[in-house]
């Protein structure tokens, strides 16, 4: 028997250690973050490309669609080329910080959260636009009832963004340096961890990484269920 | 007008929201420029965990926060190149050397050392166990087409590797050798695995032994010493550079205290330390 309370005492231990806390802290704190500018820039920016009429519209679309599947290493390259010290951002000090993780996982999900918005609201009566149109609405104005109308897609949209990036290594090992206690995420650190051998951890951070992901996908979904409640009613 | 109050008072909020965001982003990165110093370090000296002892004990001391990039020695030399890195702490001498005679690099000076062994199998197919000379062992290597693994990366092993390839004047052929492109403790999981032979540092090594069926075949005092050292990236050529923190960071790796931490460095979980201290003339 004392072997496995020993067992368990351990392993409790290895979840309640500070170091990896802290890692659980910055890996919400940065993928929360770049879900929330994405969710600014990519929601706007996809009702926008929906109401909106402009040359080279299909190109558009069709970028955006191509930033859907953005290789994430490749993201993390050409951050840490424009960020690096010498670079043409690099007096903004942001290569090895979380800022610069945050500044590309919004390039990898707002492209997504874009493109989900967009085909969501393809599926909305285009009459209703002409109405918000006659009754003299504003951009911003259209971009909130057509958000509205389609807000468990959009609800989808953001969750896809935010699962892109929680479970994303290749950009945030690049761009952050995977430094303890500074940059090192759940992801960097199962890499870490599974290089050195270090199976238990690695296994351990792994299940706290999908554990998490599913709190917060939860949390979403039940959003998400509860509109749909509130339609059928 | 209705219409214009509620599309201000949302344009409001958007702001506030706005405004909350940066606060919560702010934690944690505020700009701290000045006492951030970006150490770019090979893999050896962090996958071992020297270095998170050092640079603890460092920031105690003198309050500076210090970045460990954990690169191969080829790659933090490449940083320092660009002026991304503020000191290096690297073991490659022949290209330190070309680093700092390019005007890269200020008071190379080499203080650690520990010795690259030859690991392989157990039941040591190539025959090489008890070999004296590291090019011996090698060349039978090579000779008897067994599987050797390599950093493949341009990291000081590699660099290592790569001049005993050149002293025996022979190599396996390509399907007996690997490039693994990682760092030394993923290399060797792999060559365990693969029950390939491979040159390894002893510090990492050791510090793996538990985990794995490798084992050392061969020692080389005198051709396979390792020798570290700790090179200023030179802050007239890129002003960026934080001069002032490497320079700190500099005199205390230099210091008794280093020595006395690197001496006892896990020497009692190991039964030998893993790296020694020897400070060396300033050679550059």
């Amino acid at each position: 028997m004392n072997f496995l309370l020993e067992g368990i005492r351990n392993g409790l231990d290895l979840i309640l250690n500070k170091d990896v806390l802290f890692i659980l802290k910055t890996s919400l704190l940065v993928s929360i973050s770049a879900t929330i500018i994405s969710v600014l820039i990519g929601i706007p920016s996809g009702s926008i490309l929906t109401i909106k009429n402009f040359p080279f519209k299909k190109i558009v679309v069709a970028l955006i669609n191509t930033g859907m599947g953005l290789p994430p290493v490749v993201v993390g390259l050409v951050v840490t080329l424009f960020l690096t010290r010498n670079g043409p951002f690099g007096f903004l000090n942001w290569l090895y910080t979380p800022r610069a993780m945050i500044l590309a996982q919004v390039i990898i999900a707002t492209p997504i959260i874009t493109g989900l918005t967009y085909a969501s609201l393809q599926d909305i009566n285009p009459e209703l636009y002409r109405q918000i149109a006659a009754m003299g609405a504003t951009t911003f104005q259209t971009i909130l009832v057509l958000s509205r109308e389609a807000k468990l897609s959009i609800l989808a949209a953001i969750i896809a963004g935010f699962g892109s990036i929680i479970s994303e290594v290749g950009a945030v090992m690049i761009v952050g340096g995977n430094i303890k206690g500074q940059t090192r995420v759940l992801t960097t650190a199962i890499v870490f961890e599974t290089n050195k051998g270090n199976f238990d951890i690695a296994i351990v951070l792994g299940v706290i990484l999908f554990v998490m992901s599913f709190i917060v996908n939860l949390a979403l979904t039940y959003i998400q269920l509860n509109r749909v409640k509130q339609i059928r009613i | 007008m209705v219409l214009n109050t509620a599309q201000n008072k949302f344009k409001l909020h958007f702001i506030l929201f706005l405004f909350l965001l940066v606060l919560l982003l702010s934690p944690g990165c505020v700009n701290k420029n000045n006492n951030d110093i970006i150490l770019a370090t090979t893999t050896s000296v962090n996958d071992t965990g020297l270095i998170d002892v050092l640079v603890e004990r460092f920031h105690k001391k003198s309050g500076f926060t210090v970045k460990i990039i954990a690169v191969g020695s080829g790659q933090a030399i490449k940083m320092g190149k660009m002026g991304q890195a503020d000191i290096l702490l690297v073991h490659s001498p022949e290209d330190e050397e070309e680093f700092v005679k390019q005007g890269y690099g200020l008071d190379r000076t080499t203080f650690m050392y520990n010795d690259f062994v030859i690991v392989g199998p157990e039941n040591d197919p190539a025959g090489i166990r008890g070999a004296k000379k590291a090019d011996e062992a090698f060349k039978k290597i090579a000779d008897s087409k067994v599987l050797f693994i390599s950093r493949g990366d341009e990291s000081g092993t590699h660099k290592k590797e790569k001049t005993l390839w050149e002293k025996v004047k022979t190599k396996p052929d390509s399907e007996k050798y690997i490039e693994t492109g990682q760092g030394m403790e993923s290399t060797i999981i792999l060559a365990n695995e693969k029950r390939g032979y491979l040159l390894s540092d002893r510090a990492t090594y050791l510090s793996l032994k538990k985990k794995i069926a490798l084992n050392i075949l061969c020692e080389d005092e005198k051709y396979l010493r390792n020798y570290y050292s700790v090179i200023l990236v030179n802050h007239n050529k890129f002003p960026k550079v934080n001069a002032r923190g490497a320079k700190i960071l500099f005199e205390f790796l230099l210091s008794e205290d280093t020595k006395n931490i690197v001496e006892n460095f896990k020497k009692r979980e190991f039964g030998q330390p893993l790296f020694h201290y020897e400070l060396s003339i300033r050679r550059n």
